[in-house]
């Protein structure tokens, strides 16, 4: 198996169909990668409200318990 | 004895521990396979001759339509089981499988609008297939947008799980359209019980895309879902240690 095409020119180009072809990747590629780090981001941000939360109610339970 | 799985599957913090292992092998395993696949698609697959480089497309393209199907069905049988075993965890991969199909719904239609330009001259035609593909999307979104209507979880769950079996009977007009409405779309190349009408050395990678797709979508669901995991069990003492103690 080798590369199909002659140069890299060709293959950024392919015979007019270049546009087409990466556009087409590029969409699904950036897309992917948003899926990708979606469940990341949320779960960070989950963590982070958890944390502010148990934050605010350390001072009460330290009252309640004096 | 033989159904202790199912219902220890239906526990929550078991399969949050169970899964964290998998999933990391999942998402890494998908992006090998995905970078693999792309780069033997693009520049190493030979050139169609009708379409010429056009067709390259397929790799994504298909695989992203394939996933999209078959992930409608993950969804709707996810939403069947939480209605008949009452199984929360089952509605949670139900929420976390809409907007990945969704995407991947979206991905198939635009990367087929893309290609239909040099193919057949246009972008969008109404033509079954293609109709068919946009209701799929327009059903994925439903169930995304029917999550966040309701107040109470449970109400949700079950609304979205009876909007997913009833939009099922897509599925099957989707994958027979070509077939039933001879319009512009092509019928498939790839056929599992008869002759391909695709040569080899461009069914690889394309095969190779199409289990790429697939793992990645699991991935996708199984990490949703954790995360889903987490904010429904927040008020629990093992979600709070998680949370708490930064793992």
């Amino acid at each position: 198996m080798e590369f199909y095409f002659d140069s890299l020119a060709d293959f950024w180009w392919m015979d007019g169909h270049g546009p087409f072809v990466w556009a087409a990747y590029s969409v699904t590629i950036v897309l992917f990668i948003a899926l990708a780090f979606g469940p990341k981001l949320r779960k960070a941000k989950f963590i982070k409200q958890q944390r502010a939360l148990a934050a605010r109610q350390a001072p009460a339970e330290r009252g309640s318990k004096e | 004895m033989a159904w202790q799985w199912f219902h220890r599957l239906g526990s929550p913090k078991w399969f949050y521990e169970k899964t964290a292992r998998w999933t990391q092998v999942l998402g890494w395993l998908a992006l090998a396979m995905l970078s693999v696949g792309v780069v033997w698609g693009l520049a190493f697959a030979p050139e169609e001759l009708k379409q010429g480089n056009s067709y390259r497309i397929i790799y994504i393209h298909v695989p992203t339509a394939i996933v999209s199907m078959a992930g409608y069905y993950v969804m709707a049988l996810s939403g069947a089981i939480g209605l008949i075993w009452r199984m929360k965890l089952s509605y949670m991969v139900m929420k976390s499988a809409a907007p990945v199909g969704a995407a991947l719904t979206f991905a198939a239609l635009a990367t087929g609008a893309i290609w239909g330009k040099p193919t057949w001259g246009t972008y969008w035609v109404w033509d079954a297939r293609l109709t068919s593909m946009l209701i799929l999307f327009f059903l994925y979104l439903g169930v995304m947008a029917l999550q966040e209507a309701y107040q109470n979880q449970e109400s949700a769950d079950k609304t979205c799980a009876i909007l997913s079996l009833v939009g099922m009977v897509n599925i099957p007009i989707i994958y027979k359209s070509v077939d039933w409405f001879f319009t512009l779309h092509q019928p498939a190349t790839l056929k599992l019980t008869e002759k391909s009408t695709i040569a080899p050395e461009m069914a690889y990678p394309l095969i190779l895309m199409i289990f790429a797709v697939y793992i990645f979508y699991g991935w996708l669901v199984l990490s949703k879902t954790r995360v889903e995991v987490l904010h429904r069990e927040a008020k629990t003492q093992w979600v709070k240690d998680i949370a708490l103690g930064g793992r």
